[in-house]
């Protein structure tokens, strides 16, 4: 479970999130929708470890994330996390790029590694490509490379943000089916995102930020039919 | 107007002199580069990760090594040192400033290089569970080391002819060499124009290496 | 009246000229060489980029040999060829006219970069205005090309800025020869080398620094 209470993250003057109160149970997909600049993608780091937080607290499974004595980077293995520029490392093959951290970092064994590796390669549909460098594919085969090297990992949780943002619009489908494909699987997900079709028809939640707060949160049937926030109607109405 | 007879006889008799010359070239210039590249590279990241003296020992380092001439360098070592008592031999003076040098011009590559790849490189890295040391030495460093290759390629051939100034220092490398043969047998054209020959012939072959050393380490 | 400044033992006022003149030599002989070798670097690289077969099979590689041989040793032997078909020269001249055909080699690298920048499309649309190829040259490459290699053209013009010390090797007294003379008299290796190197620093830094603004400016 992730229970997010109080949460302030600042950048310098900057006030981004502004006390967020969440929790996100095991085996719950949520969907984080909202402006650009609401702070969607700064929560996702902050849960990562990834930026420091000014108060408040993030637990993962009980543990605090920003603890002086928390080993971040075990931690981290348990929070599998996609970008939006998908940042698959150029210079190995795509085998190497989902191998690498299982091999290094779960210290697996160079053939176990590869079996790991090939196995979530298959699973998002790359086990043609495991020779090929990351130049050589479409920006939605690297999107899912890295979806296959976060899983590799074998995480608890799925932090996506903005997965399909930076492609082209005829490769967004094949990324939202790999997540759906997850989230059927039971995976555990936040998924900060812009497609509304896949927060109403995958998520068992979505959240609305509002300039660096949750301003609704509840099923999708609720946010998408009968949001009680005006300013979640009104960004709902803009959007379509 | 050719009234000079020329004399290759004594030139082809020292051949084997001066490609041994050469060699005793190709090793002050490759281990000032090896150093160079290690210095090169701990300046490099001093000046993106630090601040205060250290970083301000590298700028100096990095500046000055750029903007003075090579044989003011060696000049320094040779002599500028003897001011502290401290006397070099020709072989130290040439290989010390040669690396530093070298060291100087590679820390700007090194830093053009880690400048070039992403923050978010590291992000991604850092997000799998890496520590920060794995995160550069598996995915930041490869990257810049595709990038600065083929520099590193020009400024072994710049550390060549460099050296070739170990004969203004008397160090007895390629150029060196030649000049004590031709200062013996007054024929100077004819032994700097064998020797200008070797030099290009290394400088192809360095060149000719680097490009295949290239297919067979960058596949992407 | 003689009045002597002593500075530290045995460096006097009249050393301090000696230093500022040979200062003012190793800048006459850099402008001379420069300004040339860009004249014919220019037309060297105009040359290549139109790709006559000349230029291909015999400049190229005639131009590839001044970069692949030390600037010590292009500086001998051309010094010691001239007299040999008759040429009378004298250091400064010889100097002039190695360092002119090196900036050269290096500039025409350069100048086809330019020239290669400017593009197609742009050229040709000089073309439809109905400028003739010269005009098309003089005013949209020239600009627009020069403009572009701009930074790496400073750096050219420092690099010989500062290997012009080699000419020493032929007994002119630049820089560089002149704090060695002064060395083995005076003994005062420090002082001098730290005149020299802070005349050639104080030269190349401010310049390198604005060639570099200027890049960062104009890449954006």
């Amino acid at each position: 479970m992730i229970e997010i209470s109080d949460l302030y993250k600042s950048f310098g003057d900057l006030q981004v999130l502004k006390g967020i109160n969440l929790q996100v149970e095991k085996g719950e997909v949520l969907s984080v929708i909202g402006a650009s600049g609401s702070g969607k993608s700064t929560l996702l780091y902050c849960i990562n470890g990834l930026e420091p937080i000014q108060k408040g607290s993030i637990k993962v499974d009980g543990v605090e994330v920003h603890a002086k004595d928390t080993d971040l980077n075990k931690l981290r293995q348990k929070l599998g996390m996609v970008f939006q520029q998908w940042n698959s490392f150029p210079h190995l093959t795509v085998l190497e790029n989902v191998a690498l951290a299982p091999r290094i970092v779960r210290k697996l064994p160079k053939r176990d590694a590869r079996d790991v590796a090939l196995k979530q390669l298959e699973h998002v549909g790359l086990g043609d490509k495991i020779e090929s460098y990351p130049g050589a594919l479409s920006g939605g085969q690297q999107q899912r490379l890295a979806i296959a090297r976060a899983l590799a990992m074998e995480p608890e949780y799925m932090l996506f943000d903005e997965a399909t943002s930076a492609l082209d619009p005829e490769l967004v489908g094949e990324v939202l089916d790999t997540m759906r494909l997850l989230a059927e699987e039971g995976m555990t997900m936040i998924c900060v995102t812009h497609e509304m079709g896949f927060a109403r028809d995958v998520s068992d939640r979505v959240a609305f930020f509002h300039e660096g707060l949750i301003e609704e949160i509840g099923p999708p049937k609720q946010i998408f039919g009968d949001a009680r926030s005006e300013r979640t109607k009104k960004f709902l109405s803009k959007i379509r | 107007m050719f009234e000079y007879n020329f004399h290759w006889r004594p030139v082809l008799k020292n051949l084997p002199d001066l490609l041994e010359a050469g060699l005793v070239t190709l090793e002050v210039a490759s281990l000032a580069m090896v150093l160079g590249i290690v210095i090169g590279l701990a300046l490099a990241l001093i000046r993106l990760k630090l601040r205060g003296p250290l970083r301000w020992f590298a700028s100096s380092w990095v500046e000055l090594a750029r903007n003075t001439p090579a044989l003011f360098q060696l000049f320094f070592f040779g002599f500028g040192l003897g001011a502290f008592g401290l006397h070099l031999t020709p072989y130290a003076i040439v290989l010390a400033g040669l690396t530093f040098n070298c060291a100087g011009y590679l820390a700007e590559n090194f830093r053009g290089g880690f400048q070039a790849i992403p923050e978010t490189q590291i992000r991604a890295a850092r997000s799998l569970g890496m520590t920060s040391a794995q995160a550069y030495l598996r995915i930041v460093i490869p990257q810049v080391i595709r990038i600065v290759y083929y520099p590193i390629t020009n400024q072994m051939v710049w550390a060549v002819l460099i050296s070739s100034l170990g004969m203004l220092v008397g160090f007895r490398e390629l150029s060196g060499e030649t000049q004590f043969f031709a200062s013996r047998t007054y024929r100077i054209f004819e032994y700097f124009a064998v020797t200008a020959v070797l030099y290009y012939v290394i400088v192809k072959i360095i060149l000719l290496v680097s490009r295949l050393l290239a297919i067979k380490l960058f596949r992407y | 009246m003689e009045q002597t400044v002593q500075f530290f033992s045995g460096f006097n006022v009249n050393d301090f000229l000696f230093l500022g003149e040979a200062a003012g030599r190793t800048l006459l002989i850099s402008f001379v060489s420069i300004a040339l070798g860009t004249l014919l670097g220019g037309l060297f690289g105009w040359a290549l980029y139109e790709g006559k077969l000349f230029a291909t099979f015999a400049l190229a590689p005639v131009l590839d040999v001044f970069r692949s041989v030390p600037l010590i040793i292009q500086l001998v032997l051309f010094y010691n060829f001239a007299p040999i078909v008759g040429l009378r020269l004298d250091p400064f001249m010889s100097g002039v006219a190695v360092l002119t055909i090196y900036t050269a080699a290096l500039v025409a690298n350069v100048a086809r970069g330019g020239i290669e920048a400017v593009g197609q499309p742009m050229r040709r649309a000089a073309r439809s205005l109905g400028m003739t190829y010269w005009q098309d040259l003089r005013y949209v490459v020239l600009p627009i090309g020069g403009r572009a290699v701009f930074p790496s053209w400073v750096g050219v013009a420092l690099g010989v800025m500062k290997d012009s010390a080699l000419v020493s090797v032929l007994g002119y007294v630049e820089l560089l020869k002149a704090s060695q003379i002064l060395i083995t008299r005076t003994q005062e290796p420090f002082l001098i080398l730290a005149f020299a190197g802070a005349f050639y620093f104080a030269l190349s830094y401010p310049i390198s620094l604005y060639a570099d603004k200027l890049e960062r400016r104009w890449a954006q």
